[in-house]
């Protein structure tokens, strides 16, 4: 059975679908991440599976167990760093281990976490003088200190500069080099695609796309295109000539390919074509385009959102 | 299935946070101490002399004009200046806005010997006090004078002596008084604000993540302000005796009191952090509940000075009983009294105590 398996999870606060009907699952040692603009229903998502708040309906199982009605027993077998961690002000992080320690009844070595979470420089600074990267770390530490297989983190970086980033996104990769199933909220788009194996992204409390990220290009991105640098004869040539969808924009000729073979085609055509043309390059789309796309073009319509290579990468970036 | 080392472990995390915030021990085990400082040095009858302004316009040397103001001086409740009587007394007085002077007029020891009425005048402001003191005082002495004259003797007198055995002093009822108000304060507006801000910033979250429970939790927090009470006991105890004098009854009477208080209390505090949805309201409707218990329940003044209505309404106050506990037994000796009020405070205690474990939520709905 998967750590964590979700079906059909809702969640309403009076007239707000914060969840609307989510179902995934999280495999054992795999590294999930929620993606997905503020307000989109993730932190809703995971403290209901941390067991923090109580569903409307759906079914959930996190390590077997029901996270609401099980939740003492459950806590003992996860770790969880909540939204925006505080502690208390005057404890240092390693006294915070030892604390922790001693509730759980696991007394583990604190200098080993400190180290886990690259934190040994800081270990003896109150907890209300450490910067926000290092707070991040406490958390994580506090996370670990009963040696959960399965780790919640609610953002884990949201509001550090990008170097503490970066720190926190090392541990985190140290920790799935460890073996442990990761379920991570973020609207980072960066975060999700450095640190998960898969993505849900999440909007309005229902998620619009899931899975690895090329699979989610694939699926809802716009395909791979060939770029001709070149002028606009030649697009017309290769769609009488090669039967391959072409269009032109400020000098570049784009080919949407759907086979290997079409790039040799468009090319041999541009080359036949006996007009100029200086350079080549393939593109597809990012995830962030897809994640905008799908993000943003959820508010009007949800319809054909998976568009045909009609816009342009220079196009976007100018809206 | 609480755990007594879950909740030790807790008790030393907040006690050492709490040691570590100086604003914590400064209201915690400093600030009780200054304000009995404060107090006993108001009310310490060494201090409690009246300055007043004197003209004698008596020439006889070694006459009754001096007399009578030897016999004034002699009282202790006054201490006399002398203006010379080229001054006029009224301006003298406003110029330095001080209310009370005495003139001893002209002719005064030929009027006593002749057995002439002859008015000492004394100046004074009905509403202060001090006037009040140097009239009466300036009476007392004027019929000492009136009866020797006659060559009367004293019949009736007074015996001054309170209901303790030993003479009581008015810190010997502040300390209890200021006790109780410390055992109000620390507890009650520590857990209002700890409450309230550990649900803003989720630290409660937090906490339910981990075995803590929230028993567990609260009963950290009682005994440390056990502790905190018995401390500041101490120190509130020893200043009262060293610097005061106070007359202090120290039996095993005290014991129940000092860990009832502030279980009530710190429960008191959680229930109204609790209620409360914001930090802001809660330190609102804390001050609400705190302020009139910390000057109607005889923190300051006894309650017999209050009158009659909000003696009735001192009697519904917790710290009331908690104070008048303190009293019974460190003042008066009074047992069967104080175990009255310890019945009263053990029934408010558990009331408060399972009202704010029952409010009280780790995580929401």
């Amino acid at each position: 059975m998967a750590p964590i398996e979700v079906t059909a999870l809702k969640k309403y606060y009076g007239p707000v679908k914060a969840v609307d009907g989510i179902s995934f699952s999280v495999k054992e040692g795999e590294v999930f991440g929620l993606l997905g603009p503020n307000g989109a229903g993730k932190t809703t998502t995971i403290e209901v599976l941390e067991g923090l708040r109580r569903k409307d309906s759906g079914t959930i199982k996190v390590l077997g167990m029901d996270p609401w009605d099980e939740g003492y027993a459950l806590h003992r077998r996860i770790g969880v760093i909540p939204q925006e961690f505080t502690f208390f002000e005057k404890v240092s992080p390693r006294e915070a281990i030892i604390y922790y320690g001693e509730l759980f009844g696991t007394r583990p070595d604190p200098d080993e976490i400190l180290k886990m979470v690259l934190l040994e420089d800081s270990a003896s600074i109150m907890f209300d003088s450490l910067s926000g990267g290092q707070k991040q770390k406490t958390g994580l530490a506090l996370a670990l200190v009963n040696s959960p297989d399965l780790l919640f983190l609610d953002e884990p970086t949201t509001g550090l500069d990008p170097s503490a980033r970066r720190a926190i996104w090392e541990v985190i990769r140290g920790l799935k080099a460890k073996g442990k199933t990761i379920i991570l909220t973020t609207h980072y788009l960066d975060e999700a695609q450095q640190l998960s194996d898969r993505v849900a992204i999440v909007n309005f409390g229902k998620i619009v796309a899931m899975g690895t990220s090329d699979e989610i290009i694939r699926e809802h991105g716009s395909g791979e295109r060939l770029e001709i640098f070149g002028d606009e004869a030649i697009a017309g040539y290769i769609r009488t000539n090669a039967g391959l969808e072409a269009e032109f924009d400020d000098g570049v000729v784009r080919v949407a390919i759907k086979l290997q073979k079409d790039v040799l085609t468009a090319l041999q055509a541009a080359e036949a074509s006996g007009h100029e043309w200086t350079g080549i390059r393939t593109q597809r789309d990012s995830l962030d385009d897809v994640f905008i796309k799908l993000v943003s073009g959820a508010i009007d319509e949800s319809g054909e959102m998976t568009s045909k290579g009609s816009r342009s990468d220079t196009e976007q970036q100018e809206g | 299935m609480p755990s007594g080392g879950r909740i030790w472990s807790d008790f030393v995390v907040y006690s050492r946070g709490y040691l570590r915030n100086r604003f914590g021990l400064f209201f915690g085990l400093v600030f009780p101490v200054i304000l009995i400082l404060i107090f006993g040095a108001i009310f310490s009858p060494s201090t409690g002399k009246v300055t007043v302004y004197v003209q004698n316009f008596d020439t006889t040397p070694e006459g009754a004009g001096v007399q009578f103001l030897n016999a004034l001086n002699k009282t202790g409740t006054l201490a006399i200046n002398m203006v010379p009587t080229s001054d006029t007394l009224s301006s003298y007085l406003a110029s330095r806005s001080t209310p009370d002077g005495i003139i001893i007029p002209a002719g005064f020891t030929a009027a006593y010997v002749s057995e002439q009425r002859v008015n000492v005048t004394v100046y004074g402001n009905p509403a202060s006090s001090s006037s009040t003191i140097v009239l009466g005082t300036v009476e007392g002495v004027a019929n000492l004078f009136n009866l020797e004259r006659f060559n009367g003797t004293v019949i009736v007198g007074i015996a001054q002596t309170t209901v303790n055995t030993e003479q009581t002093k008015y810190v010997d009822f502040l300390i209890p008084g200021l006790i109780g108000f410390s055992i109000l304060v620390s507890p009650m507006f520590s857990l209002v604000n700890v409450s309230s801000e550990y649900k803003k910033s989720k630290l409660f979250k937090q906490l339910s993540l981990t075995p803590l429970t929230k028993m567990e939790w609260l009963a950290a927090k009682v005994m440390w302000y056990i502790v905190l009470t018995a401390l500041s006991f101490a120190l509130m105890v020893a200043v009262g005796i060293l610097a005061f004098g106070a007359h202090i009854t120290l039996s095993v009477w005290i014991v129940p009191l000092l860990l009832l208080g502030p279980t009530l209390f710190a429960a008191l505090g959680m229930l109204v952090g609790t209620v409360t949805k914001e930090p802001e309201t809660a330190g609102v409707v804390g001050n609400i509940v705190t302020f009139p218990m910390m000057f109607l329940s005889g923190t300051f003044f006894p309650i017999s000075i209050m009158p009659m209505y909000l003696q009735s309404i001192a009697h519904v106050l917790p710290l009331f009983y908690v104070i008048e506990g303190l009293n019974n037994v460190m003042v008066y000796g009074n047992i069967s009294g104080a175990i009255f009020d310890m019945g009263v405070v053990v029934v408010i205690t558990i009331v408060i105590f399972l009202a704010a474990v029952r409010l009280f939520k780790w995580r929401e709905d």
